[in-house]
């Protein structure tokens, strides 16, 4: 069984601030993470690897410090890391980041599972699975909370609205997948051991064979042409004594505001 | 493709090092220096800088074949029945066709001629129901394989979905075929006078910051639109449309579906007059209880905040905001929660807000009817004895 992970590095935190004196934006993003979802993922794919034996590759786009993040997955677990890095790839959207994996995923050669997180947490598009298994051609789910596999198929579950379905995919698929699925191992400390004296391969666009007017900001058709924090339209009256708040609540249910 | 400075304006104010989200910028002498390695072309800079100082050069995209392309059209979800979220399409649908003096159309696969009308009465001018039996439950693969080929067919200026579970996994399969850009849970969607383009704005970074983003060059021009954030249409019976039957055979796919069980939940918030919601300002899990208390006795639901339940206090059906439930009650008694804009966005629709929160700089008193700064377990425990 080979399976490959598809993770992204986000910033731990997602904070925004306005300063008011310049009216510009200030952003502590504190130091930066593997995305949450992709966790789940990393986890999905080493428990495929106990189970049916095999390899688990890791797949990221991004600056040089995500070999950092990296190294991390291959201290958990993962075989093999491989690190698209190329100022190609900057400012790109989710068609160009889906090309961009894509082309990774192809010079890591045949596989039997791609998975991805539900979403990036900084993005929050959840695009990025669904475009890959397009690309790919490969059937796919998203939002996966269970998922077994007998080695040629999986059979997994996702929530729609108000049903939950349950679906079978022959292999090679691709899956995104949700917290609920499982929960992530620490890293051994042979694992960390391991991880230090493992190689991290970094890749350019044409390393991977990548069109360059397909990738980064050339090859993304959205462009963003501003960003703004919302402006606020209520008027706020402060209760300073709670003990009226009672008689406000009542008032609202019975219909008045 | 770089980020330009123009230092014979840059003024050295330091504005685009303290908003880069990725550290990319510093004061070099003085004057903002890019460092290329972690730069992801992000563009807040460029917005933040006061001068002007700071640029994307971008080189101009293949190129165009967008003036082939007109009309606006939604993709008209079912589940038992018409998704609201597709009334709510088709009415927003109307506004953007009216605004460049163009039509409407629906997709509805594997729907009836009654629902037809319905969508016609909401404001489609046109509805292409799709009467495949692949199109009769909700799986990516054939949806993406008739969506696409009608695509190809008509060419669509505009292509909207509602950004439920499946239509934020179906819209990415359809974009990428298609080979066009697609913004996510977009919260307003209008037309740019000028360029005449659809100006999709949405949460970004994480929802702490709004980005509003066009696609220039690609057709169809592709969104998916939060439910219950846009109004539902009031129905005109007396509208006319033409109904196109389409039984033109569709891809299947290798998904199979097994079983299919309806888990009922999930879209009480969505329906909820009142709902008491809490953040991470509750503190500590058990005093979830209380919200939970006083949600009953008001006759309403407990909702919480994202945070809860990545922590795992909570199941993702409570979730309010932008990766959660968008909800419209008369009532929100919003409890402990700080306020982060993809909450905020989630929490629009409420009539009446009671914020109640210990920071009294905290943003949710921003989008709050009432503020009150105290402790929010304390007054949860004050609210279920003074209304017992």
């Amino acid at each position: 069984m080979r399976t490959i992970v598809c993770v992204k590095q986000v910033p731990a935190s997602n904070e925004v601030r306005l300063d008011e004196k310049t009216n510009t934006i200030i952003r502590d993003g504190g130091e930066a993470v593997i995305n949450p979802f992709d966790s789940h993922a990393l986890e999905a794919a080493l428990a495929l690897k106990e189970q049916f034996g095999g390899t688990v590759a890791v797949l990221s786009m991004g600056i040089p410090a995500a070999a950092d993040m990296l190294r991390q997955c291959v201290a958990r677990g993962a075989d093999e890391a491989l690190l698209l890095t190329d100022r190609a790839f900057a400012g790109a959207d989710t068609l160009a980041t889906s090309y961009a994996l894509s082309k990774g995923i192809e010079s890591l050669g045949d596989f039997d599972l791609l998975l991805c997180g539900k979403m990036a947490v900084d993005g929050d598009t959840a695009q990025i699975g669904p475009e890959l298994a397009t690309r790919l051609g490969l059937p796919h789910v998203s939002d996966v909370f269970s998922l077994e596999c007998d080695g040629a198929a999986v059979t997994v579950q996702r929530t729609l609205g108000g049903c939950v379905q349950t679906l079978r995919l022959p292999l090679p698929a691709v899956l995104t997948v949700t917290r609920e699925l499982n929960v992530p191992r620490l890293p051994s400390i042979a694992g960390v051991l391991r991880a230090e004296e493992a190689e991290i391969s970094c890749r350019s666009a044409a390393q991977v064979g990548a069109d360059e007017t397909q990738c980064g900001l050339k090859g993304s058709p959205t462009q963003v042409v501003a960003t703004f924090l919302p402006q606020r339209t209520r008027t706020v009256q402060e209760v300073t004594d709670t003990a009226t708040l009672p008689a406000i609540i009542h008032h609202i249910i019975k219909g008045g505001a | 493709m770089a980020l330009v400075i123009d230092t014979s304006l840059c003024v050295g104010c330091g504005a685009c090092v303290g908003g880069c989200p990725n550290g990319a910028l510093e004061l070099v002498n003085g004057c903002a220096a890019v460092n290329e390695d972690a730069c992801v072309l992000c563009g807040v800079c460029v917005q933040n800088c006061p001068v002007g100082a700071i640029d994307i050069r971008r080189e101009t995209a293949s190129p165009d074949n967008t003036a082939q392309h007109r009309d606006v059209w939604v993709f008209a979800q079912r589940s038992e029945g018409l998704a609201e979220v597709s009334l709510e399409l088709t009415g927003l649908a109307r506004r953007l066709a009216d605004s460049k003096g163009q039509s409407v159309t629906a997709l509805l696969g594997g729907g009836t001629q009654d629902e037809a009308d319905v969508l016609i009465a909401a404001g489609a001018d046109r509805v292409i129901l799709g009467v495949q039996p692949a199109l009769q439950n909700q799986l990516e693969a054939p949806y993406t394989d008739w969506i696409c080929r009608l695509a190809a067919q008509y060419k669509p200026e505009i292509l909207l979905f509602g950004a439920t579970a499946f239509g934020r996994s179906l819209a990415p399969c359809v974009a990428a075929r298609l080979g066009t850009g697609l913004t996510a849970d977009c919260s307003v969607l209008d037309i740019d006078p000028d360029t005449g383009l659809l100006r999709q704005t949405r949460p970004a970074f994480g929802g702490n910051l709004m980005a509003t983003i066009v696609t220039p060059h690609h057709r169809p021009q592709m969104a998916t639109v939060r439910p219950g954030v846009m109004p539902l249409p009031v129905p005109d019976a007396a509208r006319r449309g033409e109904i196109i039957t389409d039984s033109e055979a569709v891809a299947a796919g290798l998904v199979e579906l097994l079983e299919e069980v309806r888990s009922g939940g999930g879209s009480a918030l969505q329906k909820a007059e009142i709902i008491v919601s809490v953040g991470r300002g509750i503190g500590q899990r058990k005093n979830m209880k209380l919200a939970e208390e006083l949600a009953a006795k008001l006759g309403g639901v407990m909702g919480v905040s994202r945070p809860l339940v990545e922590m795992g206090w909570a199941t993702q059906d409570r979730q309010i905001g932008q990766t959660g439930t968008a909800v419209a009650p008369r009532l929100l008694i919003a409890c402990g929660i700080s306020g982060a804009i993809q909450h905020l966005a989630g929490i629009a629709g409420a009539e009446t807000v009671i914020a109640v929160n210990t920071d009294p700089n905290a943003p949710i008193f921003g989008a709050a009817d009432y503020k009150v700064v105290a402790d929010a377990a304390d007054t949860l425990r004050a609210l279920i004895d003074a209304l017992a």
